[in-house]
């Protein structure tokens, strides 16, 4: 039976019997090396010789590291509405290839996530897919910024995180009340920081590089501004605040003050953030068109330091499918976003390396804190974020962190090829990933 | 009609042998028409079997690296090279650099000198075919530049569509593909958005030229521009413009005045003035400065008269009143105020100072009525010299071998 899924249905999963050899287990209480051995959708154990009985299925993950299945807290997987660049299905799937057994979905859908109805929709179809599919449920209805949306309705059916992102909730009374009901309900509002009116026709970073190429630019204050404003109502409200995609310096700066102060506030930088700056934009290539824009190079330096310094919490892919057709489009008509769920853990890997980051501390970044960010964190009874440790739900990545590869964009999972890292050679992949107890990719391929 | 080829300087690819020139020092051998018999060089009038009585055999061509040819005959040569350095493409001015502009501003003077010929015609791209594709609409830019394709025989056509069609019915990738398909040899692009150009160039294989992409880049306005001061200062030195080389703008003291953080025009201005050497200042209020001016070596002003005494150039951009009024500045009336050059203004210039103005003018706004009508206002010849300096750029770039 050994390598043939013995997956029978999505009710009633039947235990699989895997061994993990070979690799070295890096979970929050550090790294060692070990055999995993899995069995009915928990680790059963961890020592550092397993025997795999007859009728296991064995992973090879020499020279890998075997971790808490990564958790992106931040990924739009476009539907309801958006079904042409992804669906959650797609989006799932590229996940799980990315190393990630969990994923938040973002609501700026069409219509957006902001009913119970909808959540539900959202969850029906995540029920089917190989990794984790978690809601974010919309701050205000429809993402107006006017009116707050059913958000006890909504934690109801386990959502956690409410945001409007895609734009800030503009209106600071608007925000604050949100803060308040959310700190009731012990959920987190999460924003997307930039000034509408300071960023109004802006497509790339305010600086040198959008002056010499002519470019409309939105300039780092705009976000610096609401990163202050929102760790200031969230002072004032008690509530929790979750502080998305933080791509300047000056934003880091604001944000170490108020952990230092001990607010409720958390951070989370992307990929991308971590490696590319605004000259990218030089070739006029819409594929590295994003909001919040890449930044400078000193910028990049910040997030990285941050990285490493704890002061950022999480890792986020601000995954965001387009079509080859939009992203075709003038810089200045294209919409903004990349892809990321594939390229995240090699991307993050390279940016932070250099500062010699300890692989527990980056998968710390990816993994566990998301996790608690999510409110899925095994520590408060959700199945996310290890430890790799006997009875565990066995939500595990193997990561290969040397493996070289070339991306491809039109043989990624996603539905959309907007990386911006198209046919660049990255090093560092996941080789398996283990979902409730099924290897749903082994060898780099996804199983279903 | 000139005489035949008279030995000179050459002007063009180093290293390629002089094959003659004309007195100016202009080197140019006879081009043949293509797909038609050779030519007789140096006789005026002499048609090849094909070509109509109506256009000129003659046609400059700059570093052709005919060794090979006689300054007698042009034997069965085809096309030859001219021996452009500087790519397929005239995307930035930067692609450029001083000597690349010298080069063309050459070239221009030759077909300058064809543009006052009683047949302002010569057979040098005939059988290309050149497109151009103009979004943002543009009607002088596009009429200048199809000029220039015509005098050099080229086959034109014309799309110009709507800003608003744009991504909404076929994409711009599709019409530019669709467009090669029917076999262009090149396209001049025009768009309200930075960076289509650049764009394009990477969907078809063909040379682009940027006539103007958003706030980015206008290299050909700018060329002319440069021709245009070289011209000027040639006449008040008695001299011929063909015999200036860079040194002419070495040190001239060029104000560009007005919003030049919404103006192409502004930022490949500033591009060609730095790499010639010119002296360059910035007029305008600060919320119409760029957020950064790295890389761009000039001085600002916030005041024009402040610097008006020091300035030998002024080159007034257009206030894009549907934007600035209310936002960037004031009111028209405030601006006109601070940074117009009046009628009042225009009493203190010196005796030599000048006025230049991309166009089109909003009288009574940057420049008052009487100036731009003055004789020291440029903007006319700007005009006139934008088609010689067309004709240069689409012959630098498709004068060549054909593929």
């Amino acid at each position: 039976m050994e390598g043939e899924s013995r997956w029978s249905g999505v009710t009633d999963p039947h235990p699989f019997d895997i061994v993990i050899r070979g690799g070295t287990v890096v979970d929050a209480t550090g790294e060692r090396r070990a055999d995993v051995a899995v069995s009915g959708g928990s680790v059963v154990a961890v020592e550092p010789s397993i025997d795999a009985p007859a009728g296991a299925q064995v992973l090879d993950a020499d020279g890998c590291w075997v971790a808490p299945g990564l958790v992106d807290i931040h990924a739009h997987l476009r539907q309801p509405g958006g079904e042409e660049s992804e669906s959650v299905e797609t989006g799932a799937r590229a996940a799980a290839l990315g190393g990630y057994t969990a994923v938040v979905a973002m609501p700026n859908t069409d219509p957006p996530i902001d009913s119970p109805s909808i959540v539900a929709e959202v969850l029906a179809l995540g029920s089917k897919a190989i990794c984790r599919v978690d809601v974010a449920g919309t701050a205000t209805v429809g993402r107006r910024g006017e009116r707050l949306a059913p958000m006890a309705e909504m934690a109801r059916l386990g959502v956690r995180m409410f945001t409007d992102d895609g734009a800030a909730v503009a209106d600071s009374g608007v925000l604050r009340r949100a803060l308040e009901y959310a700190r009731g309900l012990g959920v987190t509002i999460a924003e997307h920081c930039e000034d509408p009116a300071l960023v109004e026709g802006g497509h790339m970073n305010e600086g040198a590089w959008s002056s010499r190429l002519g470019i409309p630019g939105r300039p780092a204050a705009a976000e610096e501004i609401l990163v202050a404003r929102d760790i200031e109502l969230a002072r004032l409200t008690g509530g929790r605040l979750h502080l998305l995609h933080l791509s300047t310096s000056r934003s880091i700066a604001l944000l170490a003050a108020a952990r230092r102060e001990g607010l409720a506030v958390t951070g989370e930088v992307t990929p991308h953030h971590l490696s590319l700056t605004d000259e990218s934009l030089a070739g006029f290539d819409a594929a590295f068109k994003v909001f919040p824009p890449l930044r400078t190079a000193d910028d990049v330096a910040a997030l990285r330091a941050a990285c490493v310094d704890g002061i950022v919490d999480a890792i986020a892919t601000d995954h965001a499918p387009h079509s080859a057709e939009a992203k075709d489009a003038p810089i200045e008509q294209a919409p903004p976003g990349m892809i990321g769920l594939e390229t995240a853990f090699p991307v993050a890997l390279e940016a932070l390396s250099a500062e010699g980051l300890a692989p527990a501390r980056l998968i710390a970044l990816m993994s566990w804190r998301p996790a608690r960010i999510a409110g899925i964190s095994t520590e408060i009874g959700g199945d996310q974020g290890g430890p790799v440790a006997p009875g565990s739900p066995a939500n595990l990545c193997v990561l290969d962190a040397t493996a070289n590869w070339v991306v491809e964009p039109a043989k990624l999972a996603s539905r959309s090829r907007n990386t911006p890292f198209a046919g660049c050679t990255l090093t560092g992949r996941a080789r398996h990933t283990i979902f409730r107890g099924e290897p749903v990719v082994v060898d780099g391929e996804a199983m279903r | 009609m000139t005489g035949g080829p008279v030995a000179g300087t050459r002007v063009g690819a180093p290293g390629a042998e002089t094959t003659g020139a004309d007195a100016r020092g202009t080197a140019f051998v006879e081009v043949d028409a293509p797909g038609t018999a050779s030519a007789e060089a140096g006789a005026p009038g002499a048609a090849s079997a094909k070509a109509s009585p109506e256009t000129s055999v003659e046609a400059g061509a700059p570093g052709a690296a005919s060794a090979k040819a006689s300054p007698e005959t042009s034997a069965e040569a085809p096309l030859l090279e001219t021996g452009w350095r500087y790519g397929r493409h005239l995307l930035s001015i930067s692609d450029l650099g001083a000597e690349g502009i010298m080069e063309l501003l050459h070239l221009a003077d030759h077909f300058a000198e064809v543009g006052r010929r009683p047949i302002p015609k010569v057979p040098a791209l005939r059988g290309r075919t050149i497109v151009t594709l103009f979004f943002e609409s543009s009607t002088r830019t596009r009429l200048s530049f199809e000029t220039a394709a015509r005098r050099l025989s080229a086959d034109v056509l014309t799309f110009t569509a709507a800003t608003s069609s744009v991504g909404k019915g076929e994409s711009l990738r599709d019409t530019a593909q669709t467009l090669h398909a029917m076999g262009v040899d090149a396209m001049v692009v025009r768009h309200s958005n930075a960076g289509v150009p650049w764009q394009v160039s990477r969907w078809i294989d063909a040379s682009i030229v940027n006539a103007g992409d958003g706030w980015h880049e206008h290299p050909t306005q700018v060329l002319s521009d440069c021709f245009t001061i070289r011209e000027l200062i040639a006449q008040r030195d008695g001299r011929q413009a063909e015999d200036l080389g860079p040194e002419v703008f070495k040190g001239l003291r060029v104000a560009i005045v007005g919003d030049v953080l919404h103006s192409r025009v502004a930022r490949s201005e500033v591009l060609a003035l730095n790499a010639l050497g010119a002296d360059v200042t910035l007029v305008s209020p600060p919320t119409m400065l760029p957020s950064s001016l790295e890389g761009w070596e000039v001085s600002v002003s916030h005041d024009l008269d402040d610097v008006m005494p020091n300035i030998d150039v002024f080159y007034l951009l257009r206030l894009q009143t549907e934007r600035g009024a209310g936002r960037d500045v004031p009111s028209l009336h405030e601006y006109t105020e601070k940074f117009g050059l009046t009628a009042r203004r225009a009493e203190s210039l010196s005796g030599h100072a000048v006025v230049m103005h991309p166009g089109p003018l909003n009288r009574g706004v940057e420049i008052a009525s009487e100036v731009a009508d003055s004789t020291r206002s440029l903007v006319l010849r700007q005009v006139a010299n934008g088609v010689s300096v067309r004709m240069a750029v689409l012959f630098a770039l498709l004068g060549g071998r054909r593929h």
